[in-house]
């Protein structure tokens, strides 16, 4: 099924009766060349990937309950690529690069809206900070700009720039970044993945690997034992607990991270902002409800639950950076799982476990990094060999000394 | 979340600075042979389970005790509290 502007009018003439679902719904086949563990952004995106760029192999997408069910129904939407370290900047500019054709590639509309991330800064020390950010950014062929206080105020009036404690100083604006669809980009990944072949099984949970001789044969799922050449293994949140049952500890803890919808309102927010001083990012849906969130609970969770003072921590900084949201109401609260890896950056490699891939480790950030995630992943997973935009997130890096600390905060996660 | 602090009582969490694994407490000696790997492991890497959870919060604004709490992680329903202190003189976190 082909989405167009012809084919919407044809439907809406006809009463809408010649949709159909975007996907199968198969049984499991007994063996696959390549299985994807998790069916959410990250794991549809690398099936996506491997059918289309890698060959016609046979996969499949395990998910434990229904497509897209995990993270990437649970975030604040915002695409970005505006990183500091070597190690990190080419990979998410590699992302925002796929996402902007995204749409015209899979033939789905992800509803991805370049409508630009504003970072304040707030002291000369994060303007230089900032500086050197950008000019980062720019030798990785992203764009950014330096605002001054003058060109953000005019971008965003309702600011508070004249808080005592922490005054609008400027701001670092990468006018490519924005917001897209994130239930789309699911739908999308998911039914590029269905029309190449790949079988998207829902409701079937692994509940163990099949290991030989320090090679992977299979998973043990709800719906019986599959074979499997290579097991690539993408559940953020859960990655702990999925690799556990391969017998592998990971730098990673769980934790809780909640973001918030306010009412409806009339376009209010050009794009993207965040509040430099504290954790504070805000963006207007399309339907008109501000998109906030802030800083995770801080211990470990899996409950897919926050607690109040987190939801006051962050609409204090919401306060804080535009007095006008007091007057709004908030419309829901809900959290997700996160990977909190213990230097706040992904992983993407082999395991000790020939034949057992990993996809894990993106702390608050995997959704923007949708698109190489599932690039770097398919290709690893083809290959053996890392992407060349994700050749830095190596599984043995702590132990090596080379940890990718972009925010500088230290190794504990929740610090990050 | 409250705390069931075990010299002052319930105390909002909110009092407390999380540190994670209870197993923190055991430090592998520095001296021994394999230092290296035993302390890349105990630095970095987490059992992370979905259920309960043994784990370190410091009273960091109330009486600046170490405290191992034991917390269900899939409810945060806490099922109990000790000095970390007395975790330790026991022979460890385990």
């Amino acid at each position: 099924m082909h989405f167009s502007g012809l084919r919407v009018i044809r439907e809406a003439l006809t009463g809408h009766k010649g949709w159909k679902p975007l996907w199968r719904n198969p049984e499991p086949q007994p063996a696959y060349d390549y299985i994807i563990v998790g069916g959410g952004g990250h794991g549809l995106a690398t099936a996506y990937y491997l059918a289309k760029t890698f060959g016609r192999a046979r996969i499949a997408v395990l998910e434990k309950s229904w497509l897209g069910s995990g993270n990437i129904g649970r975030n604040t939407t915002i695409i970005r690529s505006n990183y500091l370290l070597p190690g990190n900047e080419p990979f998410y500019e590699f992302s925002m690069k796929l996402w902007e054709g995204l749409e015209q590639e899979f033939n789905f509309n992800a509803m991805v809206s370049q409508r630009g991330i504003l970072n304040l800064c707030h002291t000369d020390a994060q303007r230089d900070a900032f500086r050197r950010r950008g000019n980062a950014m720019l030798l990785a062929g992203a764009d950014a700009e330096l605002l001054d206080p003058q060109q953000v105020r005019a971008m965003a009036p309702f600011l508070n720039f004249d808080n005592a404690r922490f005054p609008i100083k400027g701001g670092l604006l990468q006018r490519r970044a924005g917001t897209a669809r994130h239930d789309g980009v699911a739908w999308g990944y998911a039914r590029g993945a269905d029309m190449r072949g790949v079988d998207l099984i829902q409701n079937c949970e692994v509940t163990g690997f099949r290991i030989d001789g320090g090679r992977i044969s299979g998973v043990e799922t709800t719906r019986g034992y599959i074979a499997a050449g290579k097991v690539g293994v993408a559940v953020a949140g859960s990655s702990g607990r999925v690799m556990a049952m391969a017998g592998m500890r990971l730098p990673i803890e769980s934790h809780v991270l909640q973001a918030f919808v306010s009412e409806g309102l009339k376009p209010t927010i050009p794009g993207v902002i965040t509040f430099g001083a504290g954790h504070f990012y805000v963006s207007q849906s399309d339907k008109g409800g501000l998109v906030f969130g802030g800083d995770i609970d801080g211990y470990n969770s899996y409950a897919q639950r926050g607690n109040l003072p987190v939801i006051e921590d962050v609409t204090e900084g919401g306060m804080a950076l535009m007095p006008m949201i007091g007057r709004a109401r908030l419309l829901r609260v809900w959290g997700g799982i996160m990977d909190m890896s213990m230097d706040g950056s992904p992983i993407i490699d082999r395991t000790p476990v020939e034949g057992l891939y990993l996809n894990a480790g993106w702390c608050y950030g995997g959704f923007k990094a949708t698109p190489a995630s599932g690039y770097a992943f398919a290709h690893l997973l083809a290959t053996d060999r890392p992407h060349e935009t994700a050749g830095a997130y190596r599984l043995d890096r702590f132990a090596r000394g080379y940890v990718i600390d972009e925010k500088g905060v230290g190794a504990q996660p929740n610090l990050h | 979340m409250l705390i069931p602090h075990p010299l002052l009582g319930l105390r909002d969490a909110q009092e407390f600075t999380y540190l994670g694994d209870a197993r923190l407490i055991d430090r592998p000696d520095g001296m021994a042979e394999g230092a290296e790997a035993a302390f890349a492991e105990y630095v970095y890497l987490r059992d992370n389970p979905a259920g309960v959870h043994r784990e370190l919060w410091f009273h960091e604004q109330g009486d600046r005790s170490w405290l191992v709490v034991t917390r269900d992680t899939t409810t945060h329903e806490i099922l109990g509290a000790e000095l970390a202190r007395d975790a330790k003189l026991k022979g460890g976190a385990a």
